[in-house]
């Protein structure tokens, strides 16, 4: 019972399947291209299969005269059938076929039913799920604890031998870290600066209080936001660059040799990063402190006609050595925060590219949910010291 | 690490059993290691080589087992004690693992400013010979990454040198290297063994080093998750085991 041909052109993929006394007898033809459609396994048994048979109890492959070529396209084609035949206990017959074909069908059928793979993890319910993540996030709370402890321990050997402490990584870090940051952290304050003036001049002016936009931004950069200013830009630019460097000395073992050569990771390349970021960043905290003080006097001057003298006479009667003293009790706490999440995620990383850019990513959200966390409890804290 | 010791084994491993959470690697080694061989462990990849190599100079606790340093353990140390047992040791990582912010005489002179007295005109003058002993005169003030892979391996060889270690770990010393490259390594690993008496673990699947300069090898075996084979390289060869044979004669027929 011949099957028509599925395809028309004269080089299409062809297939052609007649039943001969419970045999299915299938021949192909034309070009079989991986690039190109071909006809499925099902489109050869359709015809023997509308005509009520029984199903064949075997099956032949064969190349008709006019093969042109084969790809991957007729191996998948073969798998198909060799599939089908296992499924219906027929008997496949692949001898007329070429070796090289023969071989790889075999392997496809062989790659679908691996033998020796492990077996995939079974797929969690919701509860255990839930009990995972919070048995890991407490793992990873008294992992933090630990390497903040560390750390601590760390800087008590420094304390006792700060001949041992590597003066010379850290004056680098700090240059990094806080010269090479001048221009950034700058621009930034000097605009939050000039933001704060336009906002609080909305206010300020329908009561005529001009002159006080002078305290409210004294003290709004003095003891806010100079530090997270500080704090943020460097959360970006430090605190990633510390993950990623150490992520990638990590991935390149130079942990692992610091380690068997008996020298704590944490001395060697945690504490220098850490110092230098808890120097420089009160540093910079002052000098976004300026900037932002510099930023809110320009658009005083030039919107509502303050004068500079008049403005920093205003503004020295608010902002008094307390008020700069807790900005830069919180900016060393930030530093210490960006310089430890940065090391940390760095520290923890995958031993792959990948691992490392994903040190670096956690290591900014690390940082700025602790920033957030610690300026909360700053301001309880100082409001209860009544500061 | 004098005569006190001569008879005990350099290392010796018992029981030791090696995992990654559920997932046991290896189980059931036990093998020793003797003074001033050069002991390869070989092995198919993924057959847990590498991972044998780090429960052995403590990166990975053992899940099982023990590993002993001239009859004593890390488990048991304390940190003093710790620090002693690391000092008898070097090792040559897989890319050399050079601390890249530090040039190759920083690299050197680390470990001897961690645990020597030494002044600085007889550490410099330590590193230049450290770095001559692995034909890298006159590098010293290069970085790491100014450098070839090659170079950077033999690099690592002078820092794993430095301290005078007992033993030296190699983390396969031939990969991404070329043959000749290789074989020049190869032969250095030879010369520091009979210069210095020097006892060399070698974790390689490089046939051709196997036959040029391991004194025995141990071979593990992914499937069977442990030791399948030991002993001198050429006897196995020809021995009964025909995993070991299968895999050792591929090599010693060719050129």
């Amino acid at each position: 019972m011949p099957v028509p041909s599925v395809a028309t052109a004269e080089t299409a993929p062809r297939v052609s399947a007649h039943l001969e006394g419970g045999c299915l007898h299938v021949v192909l033809g034309g070009r079989w291209r991986i690039t190109a459609p071909r006809p499925a396994w099902a489109d050869a048994l359709r015809g023997t299969e509308d005509a009520g048979n029984p199903p064949p109890a075997r099956v032949e492959l064969k190349f008709a005269g006019d093969l042109l070529g084969w790809d991957s396209a007729l191996v998948l084609f073969v798998g198909e059938a060799l599939r089908w035949c296992r499924g219906h206990d027929a008997y496949c017959d692949l001898s007329a076929l070429p070796g090289p074909l023969r071989r790889l069908a075999d392997q496809l059928t062989g790659a679908a039913d691996p033998a020796d793979a492990p077996p995939p993890e079974p797929a969690e319910n919701f509860l255990a799920h839930v009990g995972h993540a919070a048995m890991d996030m407490w793992q990873k709370a008294g992992e933090i604890t630990a390497f903040v402890c560390e750390c601590a321990l760390g800087a008590a050997r420094v304390v006792l031998a700060p001949r041992k402490f590597r003066w010379r990584d850290c004056f680098d870090e700090m240059q990094q870290c806080g010269a090479m940051a001048l221009p950034i952290v700058g621009l930034i304050s000097f605009l939050t600066g000039v933001t704060l003036a336009y906002t609080g001049a909305i206010v300020l002016r329908q009561y005529g209080g001009d002159i006080y936009l002078a305290d409210l931004i004294g003290l709004a950069m003095v003891r806010e936001m100079g530090a997270v200013m500080a704090a943020v830009v460097l959360a970006g630019r430090t605190g990633a660059a510390f993950a990623a460097t150490l992520g990638n000395m990590k991935a390149g073992e130079e942990i692992d040799a610091l380690t068997t050569f008996g020298i704590r990771p944490v001395d060697f390349l945690v504490l220098p990063r850490v110092v230098a970021l808890g120097v420089m960043m009160p540093l910079l905290a002052l000098y976004a402190d300026a900037m932002g003080v510099i930023g809110g006097m320009a658009v005083s001057y030039g919107l509502l006609n303050i004068s500079v003298t008049a403005y920093w006479h205003e503004m020295m009667m608010t902002v008094t050595q307390r008020s700069i003293n807790i900005g830069l009790i919180k900016a060393t706490a930030f530093g210490l925060i960006v310089g430890l999440s940065g090391c940390l995620r760095g520290l923890e990383a995958d031993r792959s590219a990948a691992g490392v850019g994903r040190a670096a990513t956690s290591a900014v959200v690390t940082a700025l949910l602790l920033l957030v966390i610690a300026d909360a409890f700053f301001a309880v804290a100082f409001n209860a010291l009544g500061w | 690490m004098t005569g006190a010791t001569a008879n005990v084994p350099v290392i010796a491993v018992a029981g030791l059993e090696c995992r990654y959470g559920a997932n046991v690697v290896l189980r059931d080694v036990t093998f020793s290691v003797r003074r001033g061989e050069i002991f390869f462990v070989i092995g198919g990849s993924g057959c847990g080589k590498s991972t044998l190599l780090r429960n052995l100079i403590g990166l990975h606790p053992p899940a099982a087992g023990r590993v002993e340093f001239f009859g004593e353990s890390f488990a048991d140390a304390g940190e003093a004690r710790r620090r002693e047992l690391l000092r008898t040791f070097g090792v040559l990582y897989q890319g050399g693992a050079l601390w890249s912010s530090l040039t190759l005489n920083e690299n050197v002179a680390l470990p001897l400013a961690e645990y020597t007295a030494l002044t600085a005109a007889e550490r410099d003058e330590l590193v230049a010979l450290k770095l001559a002993q692995v034909g890298l005169s006159g590098y010293g003030d290069h970085y790491p990454a100014e450098l070839s892979g090659g170079m950077r391996k033999r690099a690592g060889l002078a820092r794993a040198l430095a301290l005078d270690p007992a033993v030296v770990f190699f983390d396969e010393p031939s990969a991404g290297l070329d043959p000749l490259t290789s074989r020049k390594l190869d032969d250095l690993i030879r010369e520091i063994r009979d210069t210095l008496g020097t006892t060399c673990v070698v974790v390689s699947h490089e046939l051709a080093s196997i036959f040029a300069i391991a004194d025995r090898v141990l071979m593990l075996d992914k499937s069977a998750k442990g030791v399948v084979a030991a002993g001198d390289p050429r006897e196995l060869a020809r021995g009964g085991n025909a995993q070991a044979r299968e895999f050792l004669l591929r090599g010693e027929n060719q050129p």
